[in-house]
C-alpha cells in the first residue's frame, strides 16, 4: 500500500468517527512519549559512532557526544586510515565487488526469473523444484567444500572466489520469477509478432516493467555484498584486496585498545554507503522488503 | 504454450511473403525463440550447480570424512556424529545460538509487533519519520555493529554502561564482553537494537493490508478493541507473523558476524559467544577439519528444517479454524 493510500484511508476512518480520533489523550501523549524515547535509543549510538570518529583518542570518552572547551572536532582519525592503513584501497575494493556483484546477480536472476516465468522448457519443474529445496539449507553448510573447490579451482585470494559462489542464491530468481509472471502475456506477443527477439523482449519489455522490484532487488543486493563477510575472510589473503569489514577486523581492529577513533572512523565510512543507497530509495526498499513476505 | 498460440498468425505472415530470405531469417529467428529460455537460464544453470548443487552433495560426503585441509581426506563413516554429540563444545554453541533464537522470537518478535501497532494508530503523526528512526540501526549491517559495540560497552566509559549508571545506579564496571554472564545479554540487546524496527516494518505492512472494513464491521458489532485484534487482526496478519517467525529463528541460529566482530574473532570468555557457525568456522578453518565442519553445518541444517516444521504446525493447530 502507498503512503497516499493510507492517508486517504486515514482521512476516510477519521471522518467516520469525527474529530475525536485527532486528539491528543494523555494516554496518546503517553504513547509519543514511549515512541520519542524508543527512538532516542535507537539514534543515540549512531549519533555516538559519528562523534566518535571525529574525536582525538583523549577525548573518545571525556566527552559523551560532542566535545566542548578546549577539546574539538579532529579529521585526524580518517587522515589516519588513509594514509596508514591504505582505507581508500579498500574503499575502492568494496565498491568494485559490491557493484559487480550486484550487477551479476540482477542480471542471473532476472533473465533466469524471465525464463522460469514466461518459458517452458526441458526440465523447468525439476529445476525449481532443487532450487527451492537449496534454499532451505543454510548457506553454512556450503562454506566447507566451497573452500576445498576454491582451492581446488586456483581462486583463492581473488575475487572470483566471492563473486561467482555469490551469484547462485536461488531467492532473487525467485523473487524475479514471481513479479515477471504478472507480466501480461499479451504484451509479449505483441512485441514477438512486431518481431522483436526474445532477448530484446527481456530487455525492452520484461525489465522496464518490473524495474521497482529490480530496484528493491539491487538495493537489497548492495546491502548484503557491502557487509559481506565470511566468504571474504576465507578468500582474501593479501591485505590489498581487503574490503572495508574485512580490512577493519584483521588490521585495523587489530591495533590495539587506545585505537578506538580510529576503529570509529572506519566503521562510519563502512556504514555510510548503503545508508545513502537507502536514503535515496527508502520508498522500493521497504515495499521489495515486504513485498514476497504480505502477498505470499 | 505461449508459441503455439502464437502459431497460426506467424505461419500467414510467412506464407504471404514468398520471399526465401525472409523465410529462412523466420526459420532463425523461431529458433532463436524456441532455444531463448536455454540461454537465459544457462549463466545460472551452469554457477549453480558449481557452486550450488556440488557444495551440497560434497559437503554431505565431507561430513562423513575427517579432513585435515582441503587435500587429506580419510573416510571415517558416523564418527563425525558420534563425536558431535559428545562434543561439550558443540552443546556449548548449540546452547547459546538456541538462547539467542529464543530472545529473537519471544523477546524482539513481541516487542516489533507492539512497535508496528502502535505505528499504525490512525491518531499518529510522523509516522515516516518514526518508520526510518527504527529502521536505521539495521543500515548498521551485523559487521560493523560488532565494531560498533567494542566501543559502546566499554567498561566505566562506554556509552552503554555510563547510561545504565547515570539512569539506574548500575555498576559502571561491569565487563559486558569480558564475563561470560553478561556476553549473550550485550548480543540480544544489540540485535534488539538492529531488528526490532526491521521486523516491525513487515509487522506494519501486514496491519495496513488488513481491510479497514473489517475492523469497521466488528466495532460496529460492539467489539472491543482487544476482541477486534483477536478475532480481525491476528487472523489476517498471521501469515506474515509465521514468515517472520521462520525468518527470525533462520537467521539467528545462523548468527555469527556480530559475535565474531564484537568479541575479536574469538569465542568469549568462557565460550560465552560461541555460536554453532562459528563453531563451524573454527572447526573447518582454524582447526583444518573440513569433515567435522561439514557435519556441524549439516546438523545445523537439520535442526533449522525441525524448527520450521515445528513452526508451520503449530501455527495451523493454534487457530486453524479460520
Amino acid at each position: 500500500m502507498t503512503d497516499q493510500q493510507t492517508h486517504v484511508s486515514m482521512r476516510i476512518a477519521g471522518a467516520h468517527v469525527g474529530s475525536r480520533q485527532r486528539d491528543l489523550t494523555p494516554g496518546r501523549l503517553l504513547l509519543y512519549m514511549a515512541l520519542i524515547t524508543l527512538s532516542f535509543f535507537m539514534l543515540a549510538p549512531l549519533f555516538w559512532m559519528v562523534f566518535a570518529a571525529f574525536k582525538t583518542e583523549k577525548d573518545m570518552f571525556a566527552y559523551t557526544f560532542m566535545p566542548y572547551g578546549d577539546a574539538r572536532l579532529t579529521a585526524q582519525n580518517f587522515r589516519d586510515l588513509f594514509e596508514n592503513f591504505h582505507f581508500g584501497r579498500s574503499l575502492l575494493n568494496s565498491f568494485f565487488l559490491t557493484c559487480t556483484a550486484t550487477t551479476v546477480s540482477l542480471l542471473l536472476a532476472s533473465l533466469g526469473g524471465f525464463a522460469l516465468a514466461k518459458y517452458e522448457f526441458k526440465g523447468k519443474q525439476p529445476l525449481m523444484a532443487v532450487m527451492l529445496a537449496t534454499m532451505m539449507i543454510p548457506s553454512s553448510v556450503l562454506l566447507a567444500p566451497s573452500y576445498e573447490l576454491l582451492v581446488h579451482l586456483g581462486l583463492m585470494n581473488s575475487y572470483w572466489g566471492i563473486l561467482l559462489p555469490g551469484a547462485v542464491g536461488a531467492f532473487g530468481m525467485m523473487l524475479f520469477r514471481q513479479a515477471i509472471l504478472s507480466v501480461p502475456d499479451d504484451l509479449i506477443e505483441a512485441a514477438r509478432l512486431d518481431g522483436c527477439s526474445e532477448f530484446g523482449i527481456y530487455w525492452n519489455i520484461i525489465m522496464p516493467v518490473v524495474r521497482p522490484m529490480s530496484g528493491a532487488f539491487c538495493l537489497m543486493a548492495f546491502m548484503a555484498n557491502w557487509n559481506n563477510f565470511l566468504m571474504p575472510m576465507i578468500v582474501l589473503q593479501s591485505e590489498a584486496l581487503f574490503t572495508v569489514p574485512i580490512a577493519l577486523s584483521q588490521t585495523i581492529g587489530l591495533v590495539g585498545d587506545n585505537q578506538y577513533g580510529l576503529l570509529m572512523a572506519g566503521t562510519l565510512l563502512g556504514v555510510l554507503p548503503p545508508s545513502i543507497l537507502f536514503f535515496i530509495l527508502q520508498k522500493e526498499f521497504i515495499a521489495g522488503l515486504t513485498s514476497g513476505a504480505v502477498k505470499g | 504454450m505461449t508459441s503455439r498460440k502464437r502459431n497460426p498468425m506467424a505461419d500467414a505472415v510467412s506464407h504471404s511473403t514468398s520471399d526465401g530470405v525472409r523465410a529462412k531469417a523466420y526459420a532463425s529467428w523461431r529458433l532463436q525463440q524456441k532455444l531463448a529460455p536455454y540461454f537465459f537460464i544457462t549463466p545460472f544453470l551452469i554457477l549453480f550447480l558449481l557452486f550450488g548443487i556440488y557444495p551440497i552433495i560434497k559437503s554431505l560426503y565431507l561430513a562423513f570424512h575427517s579432513t585435515n585441509g582441503p587435500r587429506s581426506v580419510v573416510f571415517t563413516g558416523l564418527d563425525n556424529f558420534r563425536f558431535l554429540l559428545n562434543d561439550p563444545d558443540f552443546a556449548t554453541a548449540l546452547f547459546n545460538t538456541s538462547a539467542f533464537a529464543f530472545f529473537s522470537v519471544f523477546l524482539q518478535l513481541p516487542l516489533a509487533l507492539a512497535l508496528a501497532l502502535l505505528l499504525n494508530s490512525t491518531w499518529l503523526k510522523g509516522r515516516t519519520v518514526f518508520r526510518f528512526i527504527f529502521f536505521a540501526p539495521n543500515l548498521v549491517g551485523q559487521v560493523f555493529a560488532g565494531f560498533l559495540g567494542i566501543v559502546i560497552f566499554t567498561p566505566l566509559y562506554g556509552l552503554f554502561p555510563k547510561f545504565l549508571n547515570m539512569a539506574f545506579g548500575v555498576d559502571p564496571s561491569i565487563k559486558w564482553l569480558g564475563d561470560a554472564n553478561f556476553v549473550m545479554p550485550t548480543l540480544v540487546l544489540i540485535s534488539l537494537w538492529m531488528y526490532v524496527g526491521y521486523n516491525s516494518i513487515y509487522f506494519l505492512a501486514a496491519l495496513q493490508s488488513v481491510d479497514k472494513e473489517l475492523h469497521e464491521a466488528a466495532a460496529v458489532d460492539g467489539a472491543s478493541g482487544w476482541h477486534q485484534f483477536w478475532h480481525v487482526t491476528v487472523p489476517a496478519i498471521k501469515p506474515v507473523v509465521l514468515i517472520v517467525v521462520i525468518m527470525s529463528t533462520i537467521g539467528s541460529f545462523q548468527l555469527f558476524e556480530l559475535p565474531f566482530t564484537l568479541l575479536n574473532g574469538s569465542s568469549g570468555p568462557n565460550k560465552s559467544g560461541l555460536t554453532l557457525v562459528l563453531y563451524l568456522y573454527q572447526s573447518g578453518f582454524e582447526t583444518g577439519n573440513l569433515g567435522y565442519a561439514s557435519t556441524v553445518g549439516w546438523t545445523l541444517a537439520l535442526i533449522l528444517m525441525a524448527v520450521s516444521l515445528v513452526q508451520r504446525k503449530l501455527s495451523t493447530s493454534v487457530r486453524g479454524h479460520d
